[in-house]
């Protein structure tokens, strides 16, 4: 009778027409030890579906990650500003040193000083143009030195000679 | 929502993400990053989550989609997803090696199954979802999912028989 039954329930179930109720009554049916033969196939299927019930996802799941990697990138554009920060203030503090040289208010007395200076300028220009004057010297002993080609071409001609 | 909330949420179903994506996927590996990915993303919109009706079935919607995703850029690569789950084969018992050997005999011939019928084998017989559950989240009819599941314990059950009777393979 009880046999009976579940072959029944067999072909029902292959058709795809048993309820989730049925399946789980054919499921406890198959999990005693006899079984007659020709349904022992059937004792694998739904043993194969028992064990692939238990396994498990056994990995971490990563929830925090993405809130740590926002704080990081927020102090990474903070410190970047700080930097460019350091950078203006000082490029402009060195800037206005620079720049601040002091002014003079009389138009007599600045004029007194630019001629001073180039004055001076004139002065040492001069002074490097006087050491120039060598020059001069150095040229016309080098077109003394010219005469010793004369001489070597001379001397050559006498060599061949004399071979 | 903090993280305990969606926790409570998510725990019940993740495993049952996890084998669906073990089923289509084969791999272990694979099906972990599928599962990370699913629930990573279900994450980062967990302020839409109140707005689903049911978080379970979509994500299973989900993972079935992005399993897809990922064997369609397998295929394209031209790589086949090499399942490389190895065990110890240290069994004492002549019994225990031999309903072991045949459990494992089903597993292969439901990888072999066409990757809709080995999803619908998962939610129904492993899982245990309604017909009607099962048609929303692959997004089949009802009379289809019907189909496709008698084709799918057909062939197991054929194959089954083909694999003890003769010893083929």
């Amino acid at each position: 009778m009880v046999l009976n039954n579940i072959e029944k329930l067999i072909e029902k179930y292959e058709n795809g027409e048993t309820s989730l109720k049925e399946e789980a009554y054919l499921k406890t049916y198959f999990q005693q030890e006899d079984i007659p033969p020709h349904l022992e196939i059937y004792k694998h299927m739904f043993g194969y579906f028992k064990a692939n019930q238990q396994e498990q996802f056994t990995k971490d799941i990563p929830l925090q990650a993405k809130k740590k990697t926002q704080i990081y990138s927020w102090l990474s554009v903070a410190a970047v500003a700080v930097l460019m920060l350091g950078f203006y203030l000082r490029s402009t503090q060195t800037l206005t040193t620079q720049n601040d040289l002091g002014t003079y208010d009389d138009p007599e007395l600045a004029y007194n000083e630019v001629v001073k200076s180039l004055e001076l300028i004139s002065k040492s220009l001069n002074k490097g143009a006087s050491t120039m004057g060598y020059l001069k010297t150095y040229n016309t002993g080098v077109s003394t030195v010219n005469y010793i080609d004369e001489l070597e071409q001379s001397s050559n001609l006498i060599f061949k000679n004399n071979k | 929502m903090n993280q305990s909330e969606f926790l409570n949420i998510v725990m019940p179903f993740k495993d049952k993400v996890y084998r669906l994506a073990k089923r289509l996927l084969i791999s272990n590996e694979e099906a972990e990053d599928a599962t990370q990915e699913i629930l990573i993303k279900l994450w980062n919109n967990k302020k839409s989550i109140a707005t689903y009706k049911n978080v379970e079935a979509f994500s299973m919607t989900m993972t079935k989609n992005l399993c897809y995703d990922k064997l369609k850029s397998k295929q394209a690569q031209n790589l086949k997803i090499v399942h490389s789950n190895y065990e110890d084969h240290q069994t004492s018992l002549q019994k225990q090696v031999e309903t072991e050997d045949s459990l494992n005999w089903v597993g292969k011939i439901i990888e072999t199954l066409p990757e809709q019928q080995r999803m619908v084998i998962q939610l129904r017989d492993i899982e245990q979802y309604d017909l009607d559950e099962i048609a929303k989240m692959l997004n089949m009819k009802n009379t289809a999912v019907r189909v496709a599941l008698s084709r799918a314990r057909k062939t197991i059950r054929e194959q089954l028989t083909n694999t003890h009777n003769y010893g083929i393979k």
